[in-house]
């Protein structure tokens, strides 16, 4: 057993009458604090917890940490960071990684935002779904002056110009709140759609059976069976890279937006390296995850790495992530410092794994652009759509491609 | 906890080699009544450990392997529909009173118990072994909110069949699908990682008593170079063991001296063809020495 004694010492209750309600304060303090570090804890772990406790030889550390592990760890990336949190709660060791103990929640977005973000509650998706149609993303639109006009046809103008022309702090703040509205809208029908799709047509011979039992033996009542389809699955990887910083913010509301109560998705971060952000996306709050996302890229430079970032993500994420109703969206402008053929090979491998993969590219909106980047013409080959996405108006253009899915 | 310590002992003479946090987390499912979630990659030993735990407590093993389209007709129960037909022809012309036909063919005796009735309707604890979870739908999962939490059975025609024993439940994961936080919150977790070369040495010599210590420790050491090499399908414990037996069986008592033949006996390991393209001849040398 590897206790060393001064951990022993520390582990034990001290003497005092009050053992008990010192140890219910100092673990419902660790409990805070694995819940400000995203474990899903409730009284009823806390609870037990205790049980645990004083059933537990108090002074074995190793017994003790991998109790309480297996009780309020309930993922794998919980299982990872749970030690380092233990060691720093009751033992003060120092934290090696991002983990938190303080309070983390970041104040809101300054509440002026909020405001803005709110004006004008359901003219804003009407406008950019009847912006539909237009040939093409006109990205050269440059931001035009007074853009305090207000309404529908401003509406239209944010959802038309390109993400990077866009600079004013509040303009910025509506066109997110745009993203998040459209990725609203897109989700609700597209579930709709999932409905009202599967009506099959095979008799289900058991359920049939068992109602003929209440009227002696006679079918008179026949039940369909209806098909049963995998729900749609998204996957999104997005470069966070220099070249694409104006496209990053409004994509991760857009991600945010759809993957926020669609429990069949997955979101990554690539740069040098990819990072698994779902978990970042899954947060309620917008601008909480847009932070830890913020936090998650950070500490990245050099060159954009797509085919490594893609051979990780097919060496370590895509069996457990991808299944046969899988979309795979890559948000990235194709500028890769790696190999070609690399890049080429784990598209392959991406490409015999999932259903669809779509590849946007902020600057196919912009005007005479050709995809000559060497990374971009070694995958395409591979991809199924490749498709703009500079602007409001692009991203909603994709509905109809993840509809047919 | 000395509890851990015989739980270990127990285990391993059951042949299952644990390490002490599985064991810990085996004993909390006990002080707890809580079911233990084990996630982990196919062929790390998830469904071994409810197997183990079976002979441990001397319980009988139901086990629930899920699929896609698992629903409560094949886990829970069924009406046995033939009989009660039958039993309504028979009794067409006995002139009894409908409501009391009705009573009759929905009573126990028509049910059909699926695994999850079956293990909370047995008389002596039982260890219920859910396999795969993953791979069964959300629906389901809710349905087993339902019975891991209350241990309680609601049938419309019958009513609350209550647990008569408390099972040990394992629920196991690959991890295909996301699982939703309410079912692991009702879950104990642990992780379930690859063995350590000194473990699997401890599991071959456990499984494969004939075995000599040294070619136990290199088939682990061997093992586990292999599974550091780029794959598609990494060999799980399972693969581990054919491939011993292969050894063993080949008359191989030291590795290092055949490569040729322990490349011939890669079939055992790998299961794909890639991966059988990307491990030559070659690979399994410099392997093989690393091994030494």
């Amino acid at each position: 057993m590897d206790v060393c004694s001064t951990e022993r010492s520390e582990g034990k209750a001290p003497p005092a009458v009050d053992a008990g309600a010192l140890i219910r304060r100092r673990l419902s303090g660790f409990v805070q604090v694995l819940r400000d570090n995203g474990f899903a804890v409730g009284l009823g772990e806390t609870a037990d917890a205790l049980r645990l406790l004083a059933a537990a030889d108090l002074g074995n550390r190793a017994a003790l940490l991998a109790g309480l592990r297996a009780l309020l760890a309930s993922r794998r990336s919980d299982w990872e960071k749970f030690a380092a949190l233990f060691d720093a709660y009751w033992f003060a060791r120092h934290l090696r990684d991002g983990a938190r103990i303080a309070d983390p929640r970041p104040r809101r977005g300054g509440p002026r935002m909020m405001v803005t973000a709110d004006d004008g509650p359901e003219s804003g998706t009407d406008a950019i779904l009847r912006t539909e149609r237009r040939p093409d993303g006109e990205g050269d639109d440059a931001p035009a002056a007074g853009h305090e006009r207000g309404g529908t046809s401003d509406q239209e103008r944010l959802a038309r110009t390109d993400f990077r022309h866009i600079l004013d702090p509040v303009e910025r703040e509506r066109v997110h709140a745009l993203a998040r509205r459209l990725a609203a809208a897109m989700r609700a029908r597209l579930t709709r759609r999932h409905e009202v799709a599967r009506n099959g047509s095979k008799i289900d011979l058991r359920r049939s059976l068992h109602r003929s039992v209440a009227r002696g033996g006679l079918p008179l009542e026949l039940v369909y069976r209806r098909r049963r389809t995998k729900p749609l699955k998204l996957v999104i990887l997005l470069d966070a890279s220099g070249s694409m910083s104006p496209y990053v913010t409004v994509f991760v509301r857009f991600m945010h937006g759809v993957l926020d109560s669609f429990r069949q998705a997955a979101a990554f971060v690539f740069h040098t390296r990819l990072a698994d952000v779902t978990d970042a996306m899954r947060e309620k709050d917008p601008q909480r995850a847009v932070d830890r996302l913020g936090l998650m890229a950070q500490g990245v430079g050099g060159g954009t790495r797509i085919g490594a970032c893609l051979a990780t993500f097919n060496r370590w994420h895509a069996a457990r992530i991808i299944h046969s109703r899988t979309a795979v969206l890559i948000v990235s402008d194709g500028y890769d410092t790696g190999e070609p053929a690399q890049l080429a090979s784990e598209m392959a491998a991406l490409r015999r794994r999932c259903r669809r993969i779509a590849w946007l590219n902020p600057m196919i909106g912009w005007h005479g652009y050709e995809p000559v980047a060497a990374g971009m013409r070694a995958a395409l080959p591979y991809v199924d759509l490749f498709a703009p996405a500079h602007s409001i108006e692009s991203l909603e253009a994709l509905e109809p491609y993840l509809a047919r899915l | 906890m000395t509890d851990r310590n015989t739980i270990s002992q127990r285990l391993a003479q059951a042949g299952y080699v644990a390490d002490r946090d599985l064991a810990t987390a085996l004993w909390l499912m006990d002080l707890l009544q809580r079911p233990l979630l084990l996630e982990g990659a196919a062929g790390v030993g998830k469904t071994a450990v409810a197997q183990a735990l079976a002979q441990v407590h001397g319980a009988h093993l139901i086990r629930l392997q899920c699929y896609e389209g698992l629903d409560q007709n094949a886990a829970l129960y069924e009406w046995n529909y033939q009989r009660q037909i039958l039993a309504l022809k028979v009794r067409e012309t006995s002139g009894q009173a409908a409501a009391a036909i009705e009573a009759e063919i929905f009573s126990e005796a028509y049910l059909l118990e699926r695994p999850l009735l079956a293990a909370i309707r047995s008389e002596t604890p039982i260890v219920l072994l859910i396999d795969e979870v993953d791979r069964a739908d959300e629906e389901f999962e809710a349905l087993l909110l339902e019975v891991l939490s209350d241990f309680q059975v609601t049938i419309p025609e019958l009513g609350t069949l209550k647990a008569r024993s408390i099972p040990r439940v394992v629920l196991t994961s690959n991890g295909t699908r996301e699982l939703s936080d309410a079912l692991r919150r009702r879950c104990l977790f642990h992780f379930v990682d690859f063995p350590d070369v000194d473990r699997e040495a401890a599991i071959i010599k456990a499984r494969l008593p004939a075995i000599d210590a040294t070619l136990a420790l290199q088939a682990a050491r061997f093992v586990a170079a292999i599974r550091k090499e780029e794959l598609r399908k990494v060999p799980g414990v399972a693969e581990t063991l054919d491939f011993v037996a292969a050894l063993t069986g080949m008359g191989i008592d030291d590795i290092r001296r055949d490569a040729e033949a322990v490349y011939d006996l890669l079939t055992a390991l790998l299961k794909t063809h890639e991966d059988h393209a990307a491990i030559g001849l070659e690979v399994v040398e410099r392997l093989v020495h690393k091994v030494a």
